[in-house]
């Protein structure tokens, strides 16, 4: 039997016209590429330099200005301001900062006297990535700083690196709460919005529409399962991640089943206003990709948040997973409550409202 | 009003720059079966959704069993039931599930009896447990009526419900359909079929969006106007031919070995037809004008505004 190279020709024909029929298909695959492209061309680093640091100052002095210059001049760190003894966990435990620069009282003297005195660099060490770089960098820079103290080889000051909240500096640590945030934000969004479209696409939607219901109770008949599906998910990951990866939970359960429960909802309704506005399953499907990809690539889920620039760390803030992984990762690793994680649930909660507003105006009440 | 159950004035309604149902009026008697019909792309699915709340006119007013169909749509579709012309079931959902679903949508109170009720009714009992996708056409329908009729509409909206169904079946679903007319229901009913056109007690006949004519079933071959002749025979081809030029004729329709042949002017239609009497092997008679007949007449004088 030979192949007929004119029905070859006919099905790539057709091929092609259904192609450019379906118009959002088609920008999906000319855009997802080049979205990732953009993404990891020019916003992902994964040598991430100008981390926000703050310095404890217990002493000053040209030894001191020495050091900071240096840390500065090493591009690792973005010398941000001072702090006081007191606050230095809360600043680390809020995400205010990634290091903290402990000049120890009467460091100066110390120094002089040639008794090496300790210098301390306090790490965010949650993102073992982002932090790594400059906590590798920190020995050598006070070294050279310090060099006209010392005698010989031996050093002058002592610098003394403290992980904090991962001290084996183990990525599974970091992931795994990202995960969570990951796997809620593509399994749900992409569930609600294919469970909704296939009612237009099978025509069921007509039957729907035809009884007495009303859009708030369709939407939140379809949404609740995959709000118990997403608690499910919630509940195994943690499980796998206390007694497969050791990840701590070191915060409080409120605070987490809060943000958990806002974030599976901002999901939940973006999936249905993507419903609205696909008109197939695959449209919906690649509606939801559409928001994943970013959502892997700019939230910090995957790359170091603090290494992004400006403005990959702008569109980082307007998407949920962001604030999610922030808050997770916070209330597990970091122990925080929810006062400490309060920056990162009020942009949930009004994403919420924003999304769930829109996909309910959206939803159509007629076959129009 | 109390004699009507669904009166419409002036509907119209426009899909990008194709107006597919335009000024239309109608109103259906209580308790009446009412055929809607029309060829293909007619509009009569559109209007059928606009009575029912599902399409918004472009413009017009209507009412359904009392209620605005522009402003009480939820009122309308807690008592009208609607059978969709392509099955809209859940086709992953047993019989019992969807018909069990469409009762909790409606709210009614004990739906296990009701669903009981209907399954013994429309004996799908025995089928309680199969997947809705995998019934034969006929039973599918039979459920998507049963679902339609469950929450005791006081009038009930049928898209063709009989498209594709075997006669026998069909025959079935009348007998249904008549039923539920004689319990009061008021019925609207699309076909293309006139086996079933002949059962309405009215008829509405709508082509491109635009109603032709609209009267009691009985009526309508009168009110068209036309007269028809039989004649039958074998060798009818050159009769036809002949027939075809002939003055006075309109219209010839071909059953086998018999034709209909019809006209508006009633004496030059016998004059050409009785020209064929007498010749062997044919025989020429009057007949009754049949709806078919006064329908294709209807439209060739409808003008395509489509095309
Ligand atoms: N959503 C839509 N968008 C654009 N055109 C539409 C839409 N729905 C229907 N039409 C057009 O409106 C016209 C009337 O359609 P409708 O389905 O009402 O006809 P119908 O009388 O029910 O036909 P049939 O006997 O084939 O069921 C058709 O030309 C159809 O193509
Ligand atoms: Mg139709």
């Amino acid at each position: 039997m030979m192949a007929s190279l004119s029905r070859v020709l006919a099905v790539l024909m057709k091929e092609f016209i259904q192609m450019r029929r379906d118009r959002l298909t088609f920008a999906m695959m000319i855009g997802i590429p080049l979205v990732q492209l953009l993404l990891f061309g020019y916003a992902i680093n994964t040598d991430p330099r100008h981390l926000p640091t703050l310095v404890e100052l217990g002493d000053d002095g040209p030894a001191v200005r020495a050091i900071i210059q240096g840390m500065e001049t090493s591009a690792y760190f973005d010398i941000q301001g001072m702090i006081a003894p007191g606050e230095t966990d809360d600043a680390l435990r809020t995400n205010e900062t990634t290091f903290i620069l402990v000049v120890p009282p009467n460091f100066e003297r110390d120094l002089l006297r040639g008794e090496q005195p300790d210098i301390l660099l306090d790490v965010d060490a949650s993102d073992p990535v982002a932090a790594g770089a400059g906590a590798g960098a920190f020995p050598q820079i006070v070294a050279s700083a310090t060099a006209e103290y010392g005698s010989g080889a031996a050093a002058a000051a002592t610098p003394v690196i403290h992980r904090r909240y991962n001290p084996a500096g183990e990525t599974a640590m970091n992931i795994v709460p990202g995960l969570l945030g990951i796997i809620l934000t593509m399994t749900m969004a992409m569930m609600t919005s294919m469970a909704l479209t296939k009612e237009a696409e099978r025509g069921t939607l007509e039957t729907l529409l035809a009884t007495p219901t009303r859009p708030l109770e369709v939407m939140a008949g379809k949404i609740a399962p995959y709000v118990l599906v997403g608690a499910m998910q919630v509940i195994l990951m943690l499980l796998a991640a206390r007694y497969l990866f050791g990840v701590p939970f070191l915060g409080g359960a409120g605070a987490f089943i809060i943000a958990v429960a806002l974030f599976i909802l901002v999901n939940l309704s973006l999936g249905f206003l993507f419903s609205t506005l696909a008109r197939t399953q695959m449209q919906a499907m690649q509606m939801t990709f559409f928001v994943f990809l970013p959502s892997i690539l700019l939230s910090g889920f995957m790359f170091p948040f603090a290494g992004m620039p400006g403005w990959a760390r702008f569109l980082g803030e307007m998407i949920p997973t962001t604030h999610f992984i922030r808050a997770v990762r916070s209330i597990m690793l970091k122990g925080a409550d929810m006062a400490d994680v309060w920056p990162s649930l009020w942009p949930l909660m009004i994403t919420f409202a924003v999304i769930a507003t829109l996909a309910l105006t959206r939803y159509r009440r007629t076959l129009d | 009003m109390t004699g009507i159950a669904i009166e419409v004035e002036g509907l119209t309604k426009r899909f990008g720059s194709k107006t597919v149902v335009d000024d239309f009026s109608m109103a259906v008697p209580k308790g009446a079966i009412y055929g809607f019909l029309g060829p293909n792309g007619s509009g009569k699915t559109t209007t059928i959704r606009m009575m029912c709340g599902l399409l918004k006119p472009d413009s017009g007013t209507g009412q359904a069993l009392g209620y605005d169909i522009l402003k009480q749509p939820r009122e309308i579709k807690s008592r009208v039931g609607y059978m969709t012309q392509k099955f809209s079931l859940y086709g992953d959902l047993t019989v019992r599930e969807n018909l069990d679903f469409m009762a909790r949508l409606h709210a009614l109170p004990d739906t296990r009896s009701v669903v009981d009720a209907a399954l013994e009714e429309y004996n799908l009992t025995p089928r309680a447990r199969q997947m809705a996708d995998t019934l034969s056409g006929g039973w599918k329908q039979r459920l998507a009526l049963a679902a339609a009729s469950l929450h005791s509409p006081g009038l009930l909206l049928l898209d063709e419900p009989t498209a594709g169904v075997d006669p026998k079946a069909r025959r079935d679903f009348w007998d249904r359909i008549r039923k539920l007319s004689r319990a009061g229901v008021t019925v609207l009913v699309s076909t293309h079929y006139m086996d079933e056109a002949v059962q309405c007690d009215f008829i509405a006949y709508i082509a491109y969006g635009r109603k032709l004519i609209d009267a009691p079933s009985d009526e309508i071959a009168a009110r068209v106007g036309l007269h028809t002749w039989r004649i039958e025979g074998k060798g009818l081809q050159p009769v036809q031919d002949a027939l075809e030029k002939a003055d006075g004729v309109d219209q010839i329709a071909r059953f086998g070995s018999a034709m209909h042949v019809s006209g508006k002017d009633a004496d030059k239609l016998e004059r050409a037809v009785r020209q064929f009497e007498g010749r062997e092997g044919l025989t020429v008679s009057e007949a009754k004008t049949g709806l078919e007949e006064a329908f294709i007449y209807l439209m060739t004088g409808a003008e395509d505004n489509f095309s």
